[in-house]
């Protein structure tokens, strides 16, 4: 009897992980990059850069917004502490749009998103003038493609070292 | 340059038939009109004369060619098969056969010739209405020979206008921005040409990138956004001299840039603090105006003809709608209420409408609206298209459009489209590269 309902859980718990595996071959691409992306919000490290050892270089937006998520936070908190540490730098703060809006007020909206990582840099006591801002719009994507995944990689503000 | 040429225009005879051809350029013509161009004639010394000076064999078929090629891509016309036509255009330019040139089914007959005259091209046409038998307009233009292809365009718009009773658009030019390499890496150029696509030139050479460039109401000057040394800013070009200037002094990035209707100012976006507003400069005083002020992302500002107001994109509401407001920027009313985006309004130069650049549901439409927003009419539906600019008569839309990638990233390109009001006639303009940001000219002569 005891046996029995053993052997009954262990078939369900089998047939539900070929259904699963089944599932997770058919889908492969969109568990892929539901693996690089929270919302529409790119999360992967692919094209990210580093301005020293675990100070990433950029953070990203979902579409059509600024406001910094969680993760973006901590990448600009590191940033400051970086600049902290080195007051001789100067930084721009180049903000992106991805291709999927009209082209002016794309470049509006990536002077919005470094603007964003601007303001946020300064709450952590870095002096506006060693921050400054340029916004390319849509006119400089990282990545070519036409789909969702590329699109989150290229709603972008990089922060670059100015001298 | 092309200078403002000088072309001496005289009417031949003057009459004035009531015409009997009429074409209704309201509506979506799906049947075009049928007509004839005849090839100018041409006397075989006058012909000697311009293969010397010009390189071309027959300069009255050259000039025949851009009408029917005018005419044709306008949509409204159906020029007919020149091998169909029974008599010689010497002889047709005096007195049309009218039964031969009815018998292939022409409503309308153009006929003309060419002379060589003191160092000058004179050429005179005729409109023929083939059904009442009648001649509808006679013209004679004498110009430098370097002219023959505006003169091959000023006759198109006579046709144009005497047939469809409103102002035609084919002595104009396009200015827009030449797109090569890759999508990552664009290097992109201020470029101009004909509004057939001949004469096509660089303005610029690619060292900065360049963005949006509009002519002012002359067709002389050029306002757009140049990246050069890394400051994105509003640049004034003179494009018969090549000078260049800054738009203002800014304390960051200013874009969106196009002229009020009098050519006088210039009216703009700079952004500030994740903030756009709109400003405008007087050219001649150099004084800067604030229009908005709001926390909001304000631009793509247009003027309507009468310079009493701007419309522009806002996102004030959350999302990019398009507003209207009064030149000094009181009384702004939101007047796109559709689902979707809206973006890119632009005024007509008829006053009666805005065009628009809308998204929705991923998908880029190029439309129009009344300017309070009503009777919202959407034109054409791609992956991805915006910016449209109208013909200086207000009946056609320049705009681009870019190909989606494949799954590698690979296959972008943009090229520029037009497509007439009435949503028919949608087609592509060639250019030697890829190319965005079209701005049409207005009317070169009157």
């Amino acid at each position: 009897m005891r046996l029995n309902k053993i052997l009954k859980n262990t078939l369900l718990v089998l047939t539900a992980c070929l259904v699963l595996s089944a599932c997770a071959t058919k889908k492969e691409v969109a568990t892929d990059i539901q693996g690089q992306m929270q919302g529409d919000v790119y999360t992967g490290t692919d094209t990210v850069e580093y301005l020293a050892d675990g100070v990433p270089d950029r953070v990203f937006f979902a579409t059509n917004e600024s406001i910094l998520t969680t993760a973006s936070r901590e990448t600009l908190r590191a940033q400051a502490a970086w600049l902290r540490k080195n007051p001789s730098i100067n930084v721009v703060l180049e903000g992106h749009a991805d291709e999927r809006g009209t082209r002016e007020y794309n470049l509006a909206l990536g002077e919005r998103r470094a603007n964003a990582a601007k303001d946020y840099l300064m709450t952590y006591g870095i002096s506006s003038d060693r921050i400054s801002v340029l916004s390319y719009g849509k006119e400089r994507p990282v990545d070519s493609g036409s789909n969702p995944l590329a699109w989150s990689k290229n709603r972008r503000s990089v922060t670059v070292k100015a001298n | 340059m092309t200078k403002k040429i000088l072309i001496l225009l005289f009417i031949l005879i003057p009459i004035n038939v009531n015409a009997l051809i009429e074409v209704d350029i309201t509506r979506g013509n799906l049947n075009p009109l049928p007509l004839a161009v005849s090839p100018l004639s041409i006397d075989e010394e006058s012909r000697k004369d311009f293969e010397k000076i010009l390189k071309k064999e027959n300069i009255g078929s050259e000039i025949s060619n851009i009408v029917e090629n005018n005419l044709r891509t306008s949509g409204l016309f159906n020029p007919l098969d020149k091998k169909a036509f029974l008599q010689a255009p010497d002889i047709a330019n005096l007195k049309p056969r009218f039964e031969d040139w009815n018998l292939i089914k022409a409503q309308a007959l153009i006929t003309g010739k060419v002379n060589y005259v003191e160092d000058k091209l004179r050429v005179e046409f005729r409109l023929w209405d083939i059904l009442a038998a009648k001649e509808m307009m006679a013209l004679a233009f004498t110009t430098v020979p370097n002219n023959w292809r505006r003169v091959g365009h000023i006759i198109s718009d006579k046709v144009y206008e005497r047939l469809t009773g409103e102002k035609g658009y084919f002595d104009t030019r396009i200015i827009y921005v030449s797109e090569e390499g890759p999508k990552t890496q664009r290097i992109k150029k201020l470029a101009i040409m004909d509004q057939d696509g001949a004469n096509n030139k660089f303005l610029t050479l690619g060292n900065e990138l360049v963005l949006t460039p509009r002519f002012n109401p002359a067709s002389q000057m050029v306002t757009y956004l140049s990246y050069f040394k890394n400051m994105p800013r509003v640049y004034l070009l003179d494009i018969e001299t090549g000078t260049q200037e800054v738009v203002g002094d800014f304390p960051g990035m200013t874009f969106a840039p196009r002229f009020s209707p009098d050519g006088k100012k210039i009216i703009m976006s700079f952004a500030k603090d994740g903030k756009s507003d709109i400003y405008t400069m007087d050219l001649e005083n150099r004084i800067v105006e604030k229009i908005t002020n709001h926390p909001s992302i304000d631009t793509s500002p247009s003027y309507s003809p009468d310079g009493k107001y701007i419309t522009f994109n806002s996102d004030r509401s959350g999302y990019q709608q398009i507003y209207v407001m009064k030149k000094d920027g009181t009384d702004i009313k939101r007047i796109s209420f559709g689902n979707g985006l809206y973006g890119t309004p632009v005024w007509s130069p008829r006053g009666d409408l805005i065009a628009f650049t809308k998204l929705h549901k991923g998908k880029f439409y190029i439309g129009v609206m009344r300017t309070d927003g009503s009777g919202e009419r959407l034109l054409t539906e791609n992956y991805y298209q915006e910016a449209p600019s109208w013909s200086p008569n207000g009946r056609v839309l320049i705009f681009y459009r870019e190909t989606k990638t494949n799954s590698k990233g690979e296959g972008f390109s943009a090229k520029l489209w037009s497509i007439d009001l009435t949503g028919y006639n949608e087609r592509q303009i060639k250019t030697p590269t890829d190319a965005s940001d079209p701005s049409w000219s207005s009317l070169l002569s009157n």
